[in-house]
């Protein structure tokens, strides 16, 4: 099985990624967006950058796939993540999953953005209306490259 | 043994570059890798226990670095 995972640079088309997942085995399809939020931690965002370890992410998301295809007991399975610069609303994750039940095809498309949020090499650094940019650390520790 | 690191987003900022040819003896550790790096200017702006990749996959400290090896610092991820 080709892993249906993908780090794109152009807009994510929503309708390409349902089709991906979509056949007669299945009776649920359910489709996840991630979308960039105009306000993080209290701080207006105008856009944020997506950059990758491009060649790592790639295994990371392949691997997520077959990991949630095999415990969900689905070969639907799809995720794109786009990378570069996106505007507030623009969509940066696309998950879908097809399944012949809904409960399996809800516990996959969140097993697939938990690990992506855990494991794979992305960062996002978000631009501020203040002109001002930084890397988003989720662990909470102070940014490597904030000024000490 | 001459390995390149590759650096991305906060840390290669942290240290002005975005890949650095590191002078190792051969069969380094992980965990030695690490210590080298703390010589480079930018470096106190790492965290004391960076994630470390090496050929694309998550390695621990003692995990063992050969020549010609893909290493690289990993920040926090921060996907989705």
């Amino acid at each position: 099985m080709t892993p249906l995972a993908s780090l794109v640079r152009a807009p994510i088309d929503p309708l390409s990624i349902i089709r991906d997942v979509s056949n007669p085995r299945n009776g649920a399809v359910l489709l996840f967006l991630g979308a960039v939020r105009q306000v993080n931690e209290g701080r207006d965002v105008t856009g944020i950058d997506y950059a990758a370890y491009e060649a790592m992410a790639q295994r990371e998301l392949d691997a997520i796939v077959v990991e949630a295809s095999e415990k969900f007991e689905t070969q639907d399975v799809a995720v794109q993540h786009r990378l570069g610069e996106l505007g507030v609303e623009e969509v940066s994750v696309a998950i879908a999953v097809g399944h012949a039940h809904r409960d399996a095809a809800y516990a996959a498309s969140r097993f697939v953005i938990e690990e992506l949020k855990r494991r794979v090499p992305i960062w996002k650094r978000e631009h501020y209306t203040d002109g001002t940019r930084e890397w988003v650390d989720p662990t909470g520790r102070a940014s490597a490259g904030a000024p000490s | 043994m001459t390995v390149t690191l590759l650096l991305f987003a906060s840390y290669a900022d942290a240290l002005g570059v975005s890949s650095l040819d590191m002078e190792l003896a051969s069969e380094s550790t992980v965990g030695e890798l690490l210590s080298a790096i703390r010589t480079r200017p930018g470096a106190e702006r790492l965290p004391p226990r960076p994630l470390v990749a090496v050929n694309q996959a998550y390695a621990t400290l003692d995990s063992v670095v050969r020549a010609g090896d893909e290493v690289a610092l990993i920040p926090p991820v921060a996907g989705g």
